[in-house]
């Protein structure tokens, strides 16, 4: 090993992403459990909370910035920093969608909820299990499972439809539902294209192990 | 290595080229072709055999006592080891700038034509032609044109390096080997010398050895990466130097050697 130095601030760099990972992740968890346990609190925290992952990114941007002015990278190191680049925005938006989540919560007020709550908190957690194991897979930059995660957005995508439809038949059923139906749609739009943004880091993680690009998960419609 | 890549219009040919300095093997087994009108960059660690390898392109080595080549250099098609071939032609066509500056203690004029003047054009019409043509190819002209009397020794290092290059343009030749051209140079007389190696591909052939691999990024097409006499990877620049193939490319490139 003979640059020590810049070794050392790439290996942080993806310690921060991580962390960032987990800030998202805390965030995701959290909206969803807000909305199941009706709790306002928890929803304003995760708004105010939003700006913390915000600057993270920005921290994280500039870092790879300095690295690509000060030190040349190249090859792989250059890939991995164009990759962290992607994957920060994508973790950035992901942070969004749960902010969108703790937003619809508090539009809902006092109202109850419309239907117990069975597959939209089964979209978090397998949205979540797909973020953990795609932070995991960045740092052992192992292409194997970034590839299988992305089958994992099928099941999410299914969820979503199967929701979807649920919620339009309740309304047609009672039209009196319709805002309260109409905000879950919102919940499960947020975790769908949550699984969507973790498909993307997943692909950057290919990317940055082999250097090809690669759609993983193709839409079917 | 990667499989071998087919370069377009290569100009110049290596098959099987080992090296030797008496007992020391310098290079091992070289293949590579070079495309005509293009840069190609020779990267490596000091000792790699790359200086070695352009210095057999005009046979630069044939004077270093104990040195002997194996294998075949074509250029154009000719294997200029052949024992027909005319030395003096030879390093005509193919032309050398070295890490130093190394202008005569001349003036500008008389540096730029020195070659034409041996082989033999006397003319002063003809030589201040080629002498004009010569600097403004080298990006030199607008510089040093009211001061053509001046010694060459009085100028900048950047711009005794572009005499020399000038020089060796004088010749016309085909192909230009430069070994590393600006590694005494600062920041902005490097960026000339590599604004004018873009320019001067269009007419010819340029093959240039560098430690800077930002350099080498920058204005060639082709790098080779050379370690221990041993050509490990050829390729595009972009993809020697976004994804190479071979890890000790990627070891050294990323500067996780030694």
């Amino acid at each position: 090993m003979t640059r020590e130095v810049y070794h050392k601030a790439l290996k942080n760099l993806q310690d921060e992403v991580l962390k960032m990972g987990e800030m998202v992740a805390t965030s995701i968890r959290k909206s969803v459990e807000s909305l199941q346990k009706r709790d306002q609190k928890i929803a304003k925290e995760i708004i105010a909370n939003d700006i913390f992952i915000n600057r993270k990114r920005f921290e994280i941007e500039e870092k790879c910035m300095s690295l690509i002015a000060t030190q040349q990278p190249m090859a792989i190191d250059l890939r991995t920093l164009a990759s962290i680049l992607s994957i920060i925005t994508d973790l950035e938006r992901m942070g969004d969608h749960a902010e969108g989540i703790a937003k619809i919560n508090l539009l809902m007020g006092d109202e109850p909820l419309v239907k117990p709550l069975v597959d939209i908190p089964r979209m978090a957690d397998i949205g979540l299990s797909m973020l953990d194991k795609c932070l995991k897979a960045f740092i052992d930059r192992d292409t194997e499972t970034a590839k299988l995660i992305c089958n994992e957005d099928d099941k999410v995508d299914a969820l979503h439809d199967q929701i979807y439809r649920e919620l339009l038949l309740l309304m047609i059923e009672n039209p009196k539902i319709i805002p309260g139906a109409t905000y879950l749609t919102w919940v499960s739009h947020n975790l769908e294209r949550i699984a969507d943004r973790v498909t993307n880091i997943a692909e950057r993680i290919v990317f940055m192990v082999t250097g090809k690009m690669e759609e993983l998960n193709v839409s079917k419609y | 290595m990667n499989e071998e890549i087919k370069v377009p219009a290569p100009i110049v040919n290596i098959r099987d080229l080992t090296f030797y300095y008496g007992k020391t093997k310098a290079l091992k087994g070289i293949n590579l072709d070079i495309s005509k009108q293009m840069i190609t960059s020779f990267i490596g660690p000091s000792g790699c055999g790359k200086s070695t390898l352009i210095r057999c392109f005009n046979r630069l080595n044939d004077l270093i006592e104990g040195a002997k080549i194996e294998g075949i250099i074509n250029i154009d098609g000719q294997n200029i080891y052949a024992p027909t071939i005319d030395i003096t032609e030879l390093r005509r066509r193919v032309g050398m700038v070295f890490q130093k500056p190394n202008p005569f203690p001349k003036t500008i004029y008389e540096n730029v034509v020195y070659g034409p003047r041996v082989q033999g054009i006397s003319k002063k019409n003809i030589l201040d032609e080629i002498c004009e043509r010569a600097l403004k190819k080298a990006a030199l002209w607008d510089e040093v044109k009211d001061r053509l009397r001046v010694n060459a020794l009085d100028l900048s290092g950047g711009q005794q390096q572009r005499i020399c290059i000038a020089r060796a343009i004088a010749m016309e030749p085909e192909i230009i080997l430069l070994d590393e051209p600006c590694s005494a140079l600062d920041p902005i007389a490097t960026a000339k010398i590599e604004d004018m190696l873009v320019e001067l591909k269009k007419e010819y052939t340029v093959i240039i050895v560098t430690h800077n691999m930002q350099q080498a990024a920058r204005i060639s097409e082709y790098t080779g990466f050379f370690m221990l006499g041993e050509l490990v990877e050829y390729n595009t620049t972009a993809e020697i130097f976004t994804n190479p193939y071979e890890k000790q490319t990627e070891d050294y490139i990323t500067g996780r050697f030694g």
